[in-house]
Protein backbone atom coordinates (compact mmCIF):
# COMPACT_ATOMS: atom_id res chain seq x y z
CA UNK A 1 0.00 0.00 0.00
CA UNK A 2 1.11 3.36 -1.08
CA UNK A 3 2.42 5.92 1.50
CA UNK A 4 1.05 9.87 2.19
CA UNK A 5 3.46 12.29 2.47
CA UNK A 6 3.64 12.58 6.05
CA UNK A 7 4.17 9.19 6.25
CA UNK A 8 7.24 9.04 3.70
CA UNK A 9 9.09 11.58 5.59
CA UNK A 10 8.36 9.77 9.08
CA UNK A 11 8.88 6.33 7.42
CA UNK A 12 12.85 8.05 6.22
CA UNK A 13 13.36 9.48 9.66
CA UNK A 14 12.40 5.97 11.46
CA UNK A 15 14.62 4.76 9.17
CA UNK A 16 11.88 2.24 8.00
CA UNK A 17 11.17 1.18 3.82
CA UNK A 18 7.50 2.05 4.95
CA UNK A 19 4.95 2.96 7.67
CA UNK A 20 1.49 2.70 7.89
CA UNK A 21 -1.21 4.56 9.95
CA UNK A 22 -1.60 3.56 13.33
CA UNK A 23 2.18 2.20 13.93
CA UNK A 24 4.55 3.66 16.52
CA UNK A 25 7.86 4.48 15.65
CA UNK A 26 10.68 6.78 16.98
CA UNK A 27 12.09 9.23 14.77
CA UNK A 28 15.18 11.48 14.14
CA UNK A 29 14.56 14.96 14.50
CA UNK A 30 15.69 18.12 12.32
CA UNK A 31 14.48 20.70 14.88
CA UNK A 32 13.14 21.29 18.45
CA UNK A 33 11.40 24.16 18.76
CA UNK A 34 10.38 26.20 22.48
CA UNK A 35 8.95 29.16 23.02
CA UNK A 36 9.31 31.53 26.33
CA UNK A 37 6.26 30.08 27.61
CA UNK A 38 7.21 25.86 27.08
CA UNK A 39 10.96 26.10 27.20
CA UNK A 40 11.38 26.61 31.13
CA UNK A 41 9.03 23.75 32.16
CA UNK A 42 10.87 21.60 29.50
CA UNK A 43 14.83 23.11 30.72
CA UNK A 44 13.37 22.71 34.57
CA UNK A 45 12.30 18.36 33.01
CA UNK A 46 15.65 18.41 31.64
CA UNK A 47 17.98 19.77 34.39
CA UNK A 48 15.59 17.83 37.43
CA UNK A 49 14.94 14.78 35.91
CA UNK A 50 17.88 13.87 33.36
CA UNK A 51 21.09 12.25 34.46
CA UNK A 52 22.99 14.00 31.26
CA UNK A 53 21.41 17.15 30.41
CA UNK A 54 23.46 17.95 27.69
CA UNK A 55 21.95 18.70 24.13
CA UNK A 56 22.00 16.07 21.13
CA UNK A 57 22.84 19.12 19.24
CA UNK A 58 23.57 22.56 19.77
CA UNK A 59 22.08 23.76 16.19
CA UNK A 60 18.98 21.83 16.02
CA UNK A 61 17.16 23.48 18.79
CA UNK A 62 15.30 27.16 18.31
CA UNK A 63 14.29 28.95 21.24
CA UNK A 64 12.10 31.90 20.82
CA UNK A 65 11.16 34.41 23.03
CA UNK A 66 7.90 35.81 21.66
CA UNK A 67 5.00 35.40 24.12
CA UNK A 68 5.57 37.62 26.68
CA UNK A 69 8.52 39.92 25.45
CA UNK A 70 9.61 42.57 25.87
CA UNK A 71 8.62 41.07 29.13
CA UNK A 72 5.10 42.08 30.27
CA UNK A 73 6.36 41.29 34.36
CA UNK A 74 8.66 39.95 36.40
CA UNK A 75 7.57 36.35 36.48
CA UNK A 76 7.62 36.38 32.39
CA UNK A 77 11.17 38.03 32.85
CA UNK A 78 12.58 35.26 35.43
CA UNK A 79 11.27 32.86 32.83
CA UNK A 80 13.32 34.34 29.76
CA UNK A 81 15.98 34.65 32.26
CA UNK A 82 15.89 31.17 32.69
CA UNK A 83 16.29 30.37 28.86
CA UNK A 84 18.78 32.36 27.88
CA UNK A 85 21.02 31.26 31.08
CA UNK A 86 20.02 27.77 29.35
CA UNK A 87 21.10 28.76 25.66
CA UNK A 88 24.26 30.51 26.76
CA UNK A 89 25.56 27.32 28.82
CA UNK A 90 24.71 24.99 25.85
CA UNK A 91 25.83 27.31 23.52
CA UNK A 92 22.36 27.11 21.42
CA UNK A 93 22.84 28.69 17.92
CA UNK A 94 19.40 29.65 17.58
CA UNK A 95 18.34 31.75 20.50
CA UNK A 96 16.38 34.56 19.87
CA UNK A 97 15.64 37.19 22.31
CA UNK A 98 14.62 40.65 21.58
CA UNK A 99 16.07 43.09 19.28
CA UNK A 100 16.56 39.21 16.86
CA UNK A 101 13.26 37.28 17.62
CA UNK A 102 9.89 37.26 16.10
CA UNK A 103 6.79 35.24 16.10
CA UNK A 104 8.52 31.66 16.29
CA UNK A 105 6.39 30.47 13.23
CA UNK A 106 6.91 33.31 11.05
CA UNK A 107 10.36 33.53 12.18
CA UNK A 108 11.76 30.23 11.15
CA UNK A 109 11.26 29.46 8.17
CA UNK A 110 12.73 33.28 7.71
CA UNK A 111 15.98 32.39 8.87
CA UNK A 112 15.81 28.70 6.90
CA UNK A 113 15.58 26.86 9.61
CA UNK A 114 13.24 24.73 8.46
CA UNK A 115 13.15 23.07 4.94
CA UNK A 116 11.01 19.96 2.88
CA UNK A 117 11.52 16.59 4.28
CA UNK A 118 12.43 17.59 7.79
CA UNK A 119 11.06 16.54 11.25
CA UNK A 120 10.22 19.31 13.62
CA UNK A 121 8.78 18.96 17.06
CA UNK A 122 7.60 22.51 18.80
CA UNK A 123 6.68 23.18 22.21
CA UNK A 124 3.74 25.42 20.47
CA UNK A 125 0.73 24.34 19.05
CA UNK A 126 1.19 25.90 15.51
CA UNK A 127 4.49 24.67 14.88
CA UNK A 128 2.27 22.70 12.09
CA UNK A 129 2.92 25.93 9.78
CA UNK A 130 5.86 24.55 8.36
CA UNK A 131 3.84 22.21 6.70
CA UNK A 132 3.37 24.88 3.97
CA UNK A 133 7.22 24.26 2.85
CA UNK A 134 6.55 20.41 2.98
CA UNK A 135 8.03 19.48 6.47
CA UNK A 136 6.77 17.15 8.55
CA UNK A 137 6.14 20.05 11.58
CA UNK A 138 3.75 19.13 14.92
CA UNK A 139 3.20 21.02 18.08
CA UNK A 140 4.38 18.83 21.77
CA UNK A 141 4.34 19.89 25.05
CA UNK A 142 7.27 20.75 27.30
CA UNK A 143 8.59 17.36 28.52
CA UNK A 144 8.55 15.83 24.47
CA UNK A 145 10.46 19.16 23.78
CA UNK A 146 12.79 18.22 26.59
CA UNK A 147 13.32 15.09 25.72
CA UNK A 148 13.60 15.82 21.95
CA UNK A 149 16.38 18.34 23.33
CA UNK A 150 18.07 15.64 25.18
CA UNK A 151 17.80 12.37 22.86
CA UNK A 152 17.51 14.06 19.07
CA UNK A 153 14.42 12.16 18.72
CA UNK A 154 10.34 11.65 19.31
CA UNK A 155 7.84 9.29 19.38
CA UNK A 156 4.50 9.20 16.86
CA UNK A 157 1.78 7.45 16.27
CA UNK A 158 1.66 7.42 12.31
CA UNK A 159 -0.93 9.70 11.18
CA UNK A 160 -3.75 8.76 8.72
CA UNK A 161 -4.62 12.24 6.17
CA UNK A 162 -7.20 14.07 4.87
CA UNK A 163 -6.33 14.82 1.44
CA UNK A 164 -7.70 18.58 0.43
CA UNK A 165 -7.95 18.88 -3.20
CA UNK A 166 -7.92 22.66 -4.50
CA UNK A 167 -8.80 23.85 -7.36
CA UNK A 168 -9.46 27.47 -8.90
CA UNK A 169 -8.23 30.45 -7.73
CA UNK A 170 -8.97 32.96 -5.08
CA UNK A 171 -11.45 35.59 -5.56
CA UNK A 172 -10.22 39.70 -4.54
CA UNK A 173 -9.77 39.96 -1.07
CA UNK A 174 -9.86 36.30 -0.49
CA UNK A 175 -6.82 34.72 1.32
CA UNK A 176 -5.64 31.41 2.50
CA UNK A 177 -7.36 32.38 6.34
CA UNK A 178 -10.65 32.25 4.72
CA UNK A 179 -9.44 28.88 3.08
CA UNK A 180 -8.44 27.40 6.62
CA UNK A 181 -11.61 28.85 8.34
CA UNK A 182 -14.04 27.67 5.48
CA UNK A 183 -12.49 24.06 6.07
CA UNK A 184 -12.25 24.32 9.80
CA UNK A 185 -16.38 25.32 9.53
CA UNK A 186 -16.50 22.12 6.80
CA UNK A 187 -15.16 19.47 9.29
CA UNK A 188 -14.61 21.01 12.89
CA UNK A 189 -12.48 21.73 15.41
CA UNK A 190 -11.85 17.81 15.65
CA UNK A 191 -12.46 16.94 12.30
CA UNK A 192 -8.85 16.41 11.76
CA UNK A 193 -8.41 14.88 14.89
CA UNK A 194 -4.71 12.86 14.94
CA UNK A 195 -4.35 12.81 11.15
CA UNK A 196 -2.39 14.56 8.40
CA UNK A 197 -4.10 17.34 6.43
CA UNK A 198 -2.58 16.84 2.92
CA UNK A 199 -3.36 20.20 0.74
CA UNK A 200 -3.06 18.76 -2.84
CA UNK A 201 -3.98 19.64 -6.48
CA UNK A 202 -4.24 22.45 -8.96
CA UNK A 203 -5.31 25.03 -6.99
CA UNK A 204 -2.65 25.16 -4.65
CA UNK A 205 0.36 26.87 -7.50
CA UNK A 206 -1.87 29.99 -7.03
CA UNK A 207 -1.63 30.43 -3.45
CA UNK A 208 1.37 32.30 -2.26
CA UNK A 209 4.03 30.81 0.03
CA UNK A 210 2.16 33.38 2.71
CA UNK A 211 -1.36 31.99 2.19
CA UNK A 212 0.62 28.17 2.79
CA UNK A 213 2.10 29.24 6.04
CA UNK A 214 -1.26 30.60 7.37
CA UNK A 215 -3.43 27.33 5.83
CA UNK A 216 -0.93 25.27 7.67
CA UNK A 217 -0.60 26.89 11.04
CA UNK A 218 -4.35 26.16 11.57
CA UNK A 219 -4.12 22.36 11.08
CA UNK A 220 -4.26 22.64 14.78
CA UNK A 221 -7.66 23.96 15.00
CA UNK A 222 -9.38 20.96 13.05
CA UNK A 223 -7.44 18.99 15.50
CA UNK A 224 -4.66 18.21 13.03
CA UNK A 225 -1.37 16.51 13.89
CA UNK A 226 0.05 18.74 10.53
CA UNK A 227 -1.05 20.24 7.47
CA UNK A 228 1.31 19.39 4.14
CA UNK A 229 1.69 20.69 1.18
CA UNK A 230 3.50 19.57 -1.96
CA UNK A 231 6.77 21.44 -2.44
CA UNK A 232 6.05 23.45 -5.91
CA UNK A 233 8.46 25.96 -7.84
CA UNK A 234 7.38 29.01 -5.25
CA UNK A 235 8.11 26.43 -2.19
CA UNK A 236 11.77 25.51 -3.86
CA UNK A 237 12.34 29.73 -4.14
CA UNK A 238 11.34 30.24 -0.76
CA UNK A 239 13.79 27.32 0.57
CA UNK A 240 16.96 28.93 -1.53
CA UNK A 241 16.07 32.37 -0.93
CA UNK A 242 16.37 31.76 2.54
CA UNK A 243 17.89 28.87 3.53
CA UNK A 244 20.94 27.41 2.96
CA UNK A 245 20.15 23.67 3.83
CA UNK A 246 19.49 20.67 1.44
CA UNK A 247 16.19 20.17 0.84
CA UNK A 248 14.25 16.89 0.26
CA UNK A 249 10.38 16.44 -2.03
CA UNK A 250 8.35 13.92 -0.75
CA UNK A 251 5.57 13.27 -2.96
CA UNK A 252 2.37 11.35 -1.83
CA UNK A 253 2.10 7.77 -3.29
CA UNK A 254 -0.57 7.23 -6.38
CA UNK A 255 -2.13 4.30 -4.36
CA UNK A 256 -1.69 6.22 -0.99
CA UNK A 257 -4.86 6.03 1.40
CA UNK A 258 -7.18 8.49 2.78
CA UNK A 259 -8.98 8.13 5.38
CA UNK A 260 -11.29 11.35 3.30
CA UNK A 261 -10.86 13.32 0.18
CA UNK A 262 -12.35 16.88 0.56
CA UNK A 263 -12.66 18.25 -3.01
CA UNK A 264 -12.50 22.55 -2.62
CA UNK A 265 -12.84 24.99 -5.66
CA UNK A 266 -10.89 27.89 -4.49
CA UNK A 267 -12.98 30.47 -6.19
CA UNK A 268 -16.08 29.70 -4.57
CA UNK A 269 -14.63 30.73 -1.18
CA UNK A 270 -15.85 34.18 0.47
CA UNK A 271 -14.28 36.28 3.31
CA UNK A 272 -15.19 33.98 6.31
CA UNK A 273 -15.33 34.59 9.71
CA UNK A 274 -15.18 32.44 12.36
CA UNK A 275 -17.68 33.49 15.60
CA UNK A 276 -17.07 32.98 19.29
CA UNK A 277 -15.96 30.65 20.70
CA UNK A 278 -14.75 28.08 18.36
CA UNK A 279 -12.77 28.51 15.00
CA UNK A 280 -15.51 26.23 13.40
CA UNK A 281 -18.75 28.53 14.23
CA UNK A 282 -17.81 30.32 10.93
CA UNK A 283 -20.31 32.53 8.76
CA UNK A 284 -19.42 33.97 5.24
CA UNK A 285 -18.96 37.78 5.66
CA UNK A 286 -22.41 37.76 3.88
CA UNK A 287 -24.35 36.58 7.02
CA UNK A 288 -21.89 37.94 9.70
CA UNK A 289 -24.61 40.36 10.37
CA UNK A 290 -24.40 43.65 12.22
CA UNK A 291 -21.62 43.45 14.25
CA UNK A 292 -19.75 46.01 16.66
CA UNK A 293 -16.40 45.69 17.37
CA UNK A 294 -14.40 47.37 20.20
CA UNK A 295 -10.66 46.38 18.79
CA UNK A 296 -8.87 45.22 15.67
CA UNK A 297 -5.74 42.60 16.11
CA UNK A 298 -3.88 42.22 12.58
CA UNK A 299 -0.54 40.01 13.52
CA UNK A 300 0.22 36.11 14.90
CA UNK A 301 2.06 33.50 13.42
CA UNK A 302 -1.08 33.42 11.50
CA UNK A 303 -1.04 36.35 9.65
CA UNK A 304 1.48 38.54 10.64
CA UNK A 305 3.67 38.14 7.24
CA UNK A 306 4.20 40.58 4.70
CA UNK A 307 1.10 39.36 2.38
CA UNK A 308 -1.26 40.54 5.39
CA UNK A 309 0.38 43.38 6.12
CA UNK A 310 0.45 44.29 2.32
CA UNK A 311 -3.22 43.74 2.37
CA UNK A 312 -4.21 45.63 5.16
CA UNK A 313 -2.67 48.55 4.37
CA UNK A 314 -4.21 48.90 0.86
CA UNK A 315 -7.23 49.27 2.65
CA UNK A 316 -6.44 51.38 5.31
CA UNK A 317 -4.36 53.43 2.95
CA UNK A 318 -6.14 56.98 2.93
CA UNK A 319 -8.47 55.96 5.65
CA UNK A 320 -9.06 56.29 9.41
CA UNK A 321 -10.23 53.30 11.79
CA UNK A 322 -13.18 54.36 13.54
CA UNK A 323 -12.90 56.31 16.42
CA UNK A 324 -13.57 53.91 19.42
CA UNK A 325 -11.95 51.13 17.56
CA UNK A 326 -8.12 50.29 19.00
CA UNK A 327 -6.37 48.60 16.08
CA UNK A 328 -2.77 46.84 16.97
CA UNK A 329 -0.95 45.86 14.04
CA UNK A 330 1.80 43.36 14.81
CA UNK A 331 4.51 42.56 12.35
CA UNK A 332 5.43 39.48 13.38
CA UNK A 333 9.50 39.43 12.63
CA UNK A 334 12.25 42.19 12.45
CA UNK A 335 12.55 41.70 8.91
CA UNK A 336 8.97 41.81 8.08
CA UNK A 337 8.65 44.87 10.17
CA UNK A 338 11.95 46.61 8.78
CA UNK A 339 10.29 45.57 5.24
CA UNK A 340 7.08 46.74 6.21
CA UNK A 341 8.88 50.34 7.11
CA UNK A 342 10.42 50.57 4.12
CA UNK A 343 7.43 49.83 1.81
CA UNK A 344 5.76 52.82 3.77
CA UNK A 345 3.02 50.35 5.27
CA UNK A 346 3.52 51.41 9.06
CA UNK A 347 3.21 55.25 7.85
CA UNK A 348 -0.03 54.18 6.37
CA UNK A 349 -0.96 52.20 9.83
CA UNK A 350 -0.11 55.18 11.77
CA UNK A 351 -1.84 57.77 9.61
CA UNK A 352 -5.16 55.36 9.90
CA UNK A 353 -5.13 55.97 13.73
CA UNK A 354 -3.56 52.38 14.44
CA UNK A 355 -0.57 51.61 16.51
CA UNK A 356 2.40 49.47 15.72
CA UNK A 357 4.16 46.91 17.82
CA UNK A 358 7.26 45.52 18.25
CA UNK A 359 7.18 41.80 17.54
CA UNK A 360 4.88 39.81 19.84
CA UNK A 361 2.24 36.84 20.18
CA UNK A 362 0.88 39.21 23.03
CA UNK A 363 -3.12 39.90 22.34
CA UNK A 364 -3.81 36.35 20.39
CA UNK A 365 -3.68 34.66 24.10
CA UNK A 366 -4.18 37.38 26.17
CA UNK A 367 -1.09 38.20 27.79
CA UNK A 368 -0.56 42.01 26.87
CA UNK A 369 -0.63 44.80 24.22
CA UNK A 370 -4.54 44.33 23.71
CA UNK A 371 -6.45 42.54 26.51
CA UNK A 372 -10.05 42.80 26.67
CA UNK A 373 -12.63 43.94 28.88
CA UNK A 374 -15.89 42.51 30.22
CA UNK A 375 -18.23 42.35 27.15
CA UNK A 376 -15.86 43.50 24.52
CA UNK A 377 -15.74 42.10 21.18
CA UNK A 378 -12.30 41.93 18.73
CA UNK A 379 -11.98 41.03 14.99
CA UNK A 380 -8.97 39.30 14.65
CA UNK A 381 -6.55 37.65 12.63
CA UNK A 382 -4.96 35.53 14.98
CA UNK A 383 -5.78 31.82 15.03
CA UNK A 384 -8.55 30.58 18.74
CA UNK A 385 -11.50 32.42 19.69
CA UNK A 386 -11.97 30.21 22.94
CA UNK A 387 -14.09 31.20 26.11
CA UNK A 388 -11.32 34.12 27.73
CA UNK A 389 -8.73 33.91 25.29
CA UNK A 390 -8.00 37.50 24.56
CA UNK A 391 -9.29 38.67 27.97
CA UNK A 392 -12.81 38.56 30.29
CA UNK A 393 -14.61 35.39 29.79
CA UNK A 394 -17.44 37.46 28.72
CA UNK A 395 -15.27 38.89 26.33
CA UNK A 396 -15.58 38.06 22.58
CA UNK A 397 -13.45 37.16 19.28
CA UNK A 398 -14.27 37.04 15.65
CA UNK A 399 -11.17 35.23 13.62
CA UNK A 400 -10.89 36.86 10.43
CA UNK A 401 -8.19 38.01 7.72
CA UNK A 402 -6.43 41.19 7.47
CA UNK A 403 -8.82 42.29 4.82
CA UNK A 404 -11.72 42.13 7.07
CA UNK A 405 -9.96 42.60 9.70
CA UNK A 406 -8.89 45.93 8.19
CA UNK A 407 -11.78 47.34 6.91
CA UNK A 408 -13.89 46.44 10.13
CA UNK A 409 -11.35 48.58 11.56
CA UNK A 410 -12.29 51.01 9.50
CA UNK A 411 -16.40 50.56 9.84
CA UNK A 412 -16.71 49.74 13.45
CA UNK A 413 -18.44 46.47 12.95
CA UNK A 414 -17.91 43.49 11.27
CA UNK A 415 -17.42 43.59 7.25
CA UNK A 416 -15.55 43.10 3.90
CA UNK A 417 -13.54 45.57 1.67
CA UNK A 418 -17.11 45.38 -0.54
CA UNK A 419 -18.56 47.74 2.71
CA UNK A 420 -15.92 50.26 1.69
CA UNK A 421 -16.85 50.14 -2.19
CA UNK A 422 -13.43 48.63 -2.60
CA UNK B 1 -3.06 0.82 40.06
CA UNK B 2 -6.32 2.30 41.20
CA UNK B 3 -8.17 5.91 41.32
CA UNK B 4 -11.62 6.56 43.30
CA UNK B 5 -13.46 9.91 43.55
CA UNK B 6 -16.03 12.03 42.74
CA UNK B 7 -16.62 13.25 39.12
CA UNK B 8 -16.64 16.80 37.42
CA UNK B 9 -18.68 16.45 34.16
CA UNK B 10 -18.32 18.75 31.16
CA UNK B 11 -18.86 19.36 27.55
CA UNK B 12 -17.16 19.00 24.29
CA UNK B 13 -13.96 20.89 23.21
CA UNK B 14 -12.83 21.30 26.87
CA UNK B 15 -9.69 23.64 25.11
CA UNK B 16 -6.53 24.56 27.47
CA UNK B 17 -7.30 28.09 27.61
CA UNK B 18 -10.32 27.09 29.86
CA UNK B 19 -7.92 24.70 31.73
CA UNK B 20 -5.18 27.05 32.42
CA UNK B 21 -5.77 30.79 30.93
CA UNK B 22 -3.00 32.10 29.79
CA UNK B 23 -2.85 34.88 32.02
CA UNK B 24 -1.55 32.53 34.83
CA UNK B 25 1.01 31.08 32.25
CA UNK B 26 3.90 33.48 33.29
CA UNK B 27 4.51 30.65 36.11
CA UNK B 28 5.75 27.19 35.80
CA UNK B 29 5.25 26.18 39.31
CA UNK B 30 2.21 23.21 39.64
CA UNK B 31 1.32 24.20 43.13
CA UNK B 32 0.39 27.98 41.83
CA UNK B 33 -1.35 26.18 38.43
CA UNK B 34 -3.38 24.20 40.19
CA UNK B 35 -5.08 27.08 41.98
CA UNK B 36 -6.56 28.40 38.74
CA UNK B 37 -7.65 24.94 37.43
CA UNK B 38 -10.44 24.85 35.46
CA UNK B 39 -10.97 28.92 36.31
CA UNK B 40 -12.45 29.83 32.81
CA UNK B 41 -15.22 27.20 32.74
CA UNK B 42 -16.02 26.22 36.37
CA UNK B 43 -14.59 29.26 38.90
CA UNK B 44 -15.55 26.52 41.53
CA UNK B 45 -13.69 23.60 39.96
CA UNK B 46 -10.60 24.18 42.97
CA UNK B 47 -12.84 25.14 45.63
CA UNK B 48 -14.46 21.78 45.33
CA UNK B 49 -12.16 19.31 44.09
CA UNK B 50 -10.53 16.67 46.44
CA UNK B 51 -7.45 14.81 45.97
CA UNK B 52 -8.70 11.55 43.91
CA UNK B 53 -11.52 13.38 42.00
CA UNK B 54 -11.88 12.35 38.50
CA UNK B 55 -13.16 14.62 35.44
CA UNK B 56 -15.52 13.41 32.38
CA UNK B 57 -15.55 15.10 29.47
CA UNK B 58 -17.34 14.46 25.79
CA UNK B 59 -14.91 15.39 22.80
CA UNK B 60 -11.74 16.57 21.81
CA UNK B 61 -10.54 17.27 25.31
CA UNK B 62 -7.63 19.49 26.42
CA UNK B 63 -7.58 21.42 22.51
CA UNK B 64 -6.17 24.33 21.60
CA UNK B 65 -2.32 25.46 23.26
CA UNK B 66 0.28 23.07 23.95
CA UNK B 67 0.74 24.07 27.17
CA UNK B 68 1.94 21.37 29.18
CA UNK B 69 0.76 23.64 32.16
CA UNK B 70 -3.11 22.36 31.43
CA UNK B 71 -2.31 18.63 32.43
CA UNK B 72 0.21 19.66 35.30
CA UNK B 73 -2.78 22.28 36.39
CA UNK B 74 -5.36 19.25 36.54
CA UNK B 75 -3.05 16.93 37.93
CA UNK B 76 -1.49 19.06 40.76
CA UNK B 77 -4.80 20.23 41.73
CA UNK B 78 -5.49 16.23 42.77
CA UNK B 79 -7.17 14.74 39.96
CA UNK B 80 -6.56 10.99 40.03
CA UNK B 81 -7.41 10.58 36.03
CA UNK B 82 -9.73 12.58 33.22
CA UNK B 83 -11.83 10.23 30.97
CA UNK B 84 -13.08 11.43 27.64
CA UNK B 85 -14.77 10.34 24.85
CA UNK B 86 -11.58 11.53 22.95
CA UNK B 87 -8.63 13.53 23.79
CA UNK B 88 -6.74 16.65 21.65
CA UNK B 89 -3.41 14.72 20.53
CA UNK B 90 -1.25 17.30 21.95
CA UNK B 91 -3.00 16.87 25.37
CA UNK B 92 -2.74 13.24 24.91
CA UNK B 93 0.88 12.82 24.49
CA UNK B 94 1.53 15.56 27.12
CA UNK B 95 -1.00 13.52 30.27
CA UNK B 96 1.10 10.61 29.40
CA UNK B 97 4.48 12.04 29.37
CA UNK B 98 3.70 13.73 33.09
CA UNK B 99 1.99 10.52 34.43
CA UNK B 100 -1.58 12.06 34.39
CA UNK B 101 -3.84 8.92 34.08
CA UNK B 102 -6.02 9.81 30.81
CA UNK B 103 -8.60 7.11 29.64
CA UNK B 104 -10.54 7.44 26.25
CA UNK B 105 -14.23 5.60 26.30
CA UNK B 106 -16.80 7.23 24.62
CA UNK B 107 -19.47 4.94 26.82
CA UNK B 108 -17.94 6.23 30.41
CA UNK B 109 -17.68 9.53 28.86
CA UNK B 110 -21.88 9.29 28.20
CA UNK B 111 -22.38 6.89 31.04
CA UNK B 112 -21.24 8.98 34.02
CA UNK B 113 -22.89 12.48 35.66
CA UNK B 114 -21.10 15.21 37.65
CA UNK B 115 -20.99 14.08 41.11
CA UNK B 116 -21.04 10.46 40.49
CA UNK B 117 -18.45 8.13 42.60
CA UNK B 118 -16.49 5.92 40.00
CA UNK B 119 -13.86 3.69 40.81
CA UNK B 120 -10.97 3.10 38.05
CA UNK B 121 -8.81 0.04 37.53
CA UNK B 122 -5.58 0.88 35.17
CA UNK B 123 -4.34 -2.67 35.24
CA UNK B 124 -7.36 -3.70 33.40
CA UNK B 125 -9.12 -0.47 32.09
CA UNK B 126 -12.31 -1.07 33.88
CA UNK B 127 -14.12 1.91 35.73
CA UNK B 128 -16.91 1.00 37.82
CA UNK B 129 -19.54 3.93 38.52
CA UNK B 130 -20.77 2.88 41.83
CA UNK B 131 -23.71 5.59 41.86
CA UNK B 132 -25.12 4.27 38.82
CA UNK B 133 -23.85 0.31 39.47
CA UNK B 134 -22.44 0.24 35.73
CA UNK B 135 -19.62 -0.71 34.35
CA UNK B 136 -17.21 0.49 31.16
CA UNK B 137 -13.83 -1.02 29.24
CA UNK B 138 -11.61 1.89 28.71
CA UNK B 139 -8.81 1.29 25.87
CA UNK B 140 -6.09 0.15 26.76
CA UNK B 141 -2.75 1.75 25.83
CA UNK B 142 -0.49 0.59 23.92
CA UNK B 143 2.69 -1.51 25.08
CA UNK B 144 4.52 1.86 24.91
CA UNK B 145 2.78 4.17 26.43
CA UNK B 146 2.34 1.79 29.17
CA UNK B 147 6.33 1.95 29.69
CA UNK B 148 6.06 5.34 29.69
CA UNK B 149 3.17 5.20 32.12
CA UNK B 150 4.91 2.94 34.21
CA UNK B 151 8.28 4.86 35.02
CA UNK B 152 6.26 7.56 35.41
CA UNK B 153 6.75 9.96 32.69
CA UNK B 154 9.07 9.89 29.61
CA UNK B 155 11.91 11.73 31.07
CA UNK B 156 12.30 8.57 33.43
CA UNK B 157 11.54 6.47 30.94
CA UNK B 158 14.26 8.00 28.91
CA UNK B 159 16.35 7.91 31.83
CA UNK B 160 16.00 4.17 32.29
CA UNK B 161 16.82 2.58 28.78
CA UNK B 162 19.69 5.15 28.56
CA UNK B 163 21.10 2.94 31.35
CA UNK B 164 20.43 0.00 29.73
CA UNK B 165 21.99 0.73 26.73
Amino acid sequence: MGMTMTQKILAAHAHLPSVEAGQLIEADLDLVLGNDITSPVAIHEMDGKMKDSSVFDKDKIALVMDHFVPNKDIKSAEHCKCVREFAARHEITNFFDVGEMGIEHALLPEKGLVVAGDVVIGADSHTCTYGALGAFSTGVGSTDMAAGMATGKAWFKVPSAIKIELTGRLSKWVSGKDVILHIIGMIGVDGALYQSMEFTGEGVSALSMDDRFTIANMAIEAGGKNGIFPVDEKAEAYMKEHSVRPFKAYEADEDAEYARVIRLDLSSIRPTVAFPHLPENTRSIDEAGEVAVDQVVIGSCTNGRMDDLRTAAKILEGRKVKKGVRTIVIPATQKIYLQAMEEGLLKTFIEAGAIVSTPTCGPCLGGYMGVLAEGERCVSTTNRNFVGRMGHVSSEVYLASPAVAAASAVTGRISGPEALGM
Amino acid sequence: MRAQGTVFKYGDNVDTDVIIPARYLNSSDPAELATHCMEDIDRDFVKKVKKGDIIVASKNFGCGSSREHAPISIKAAGVSCVIAETFARIFYRNAINIGLPIIECAEAARGIEAGDEVEIDFDSGMIYNKTRDTRFKGQAFPEFMQKIIAAEGLMNYINETKKQA
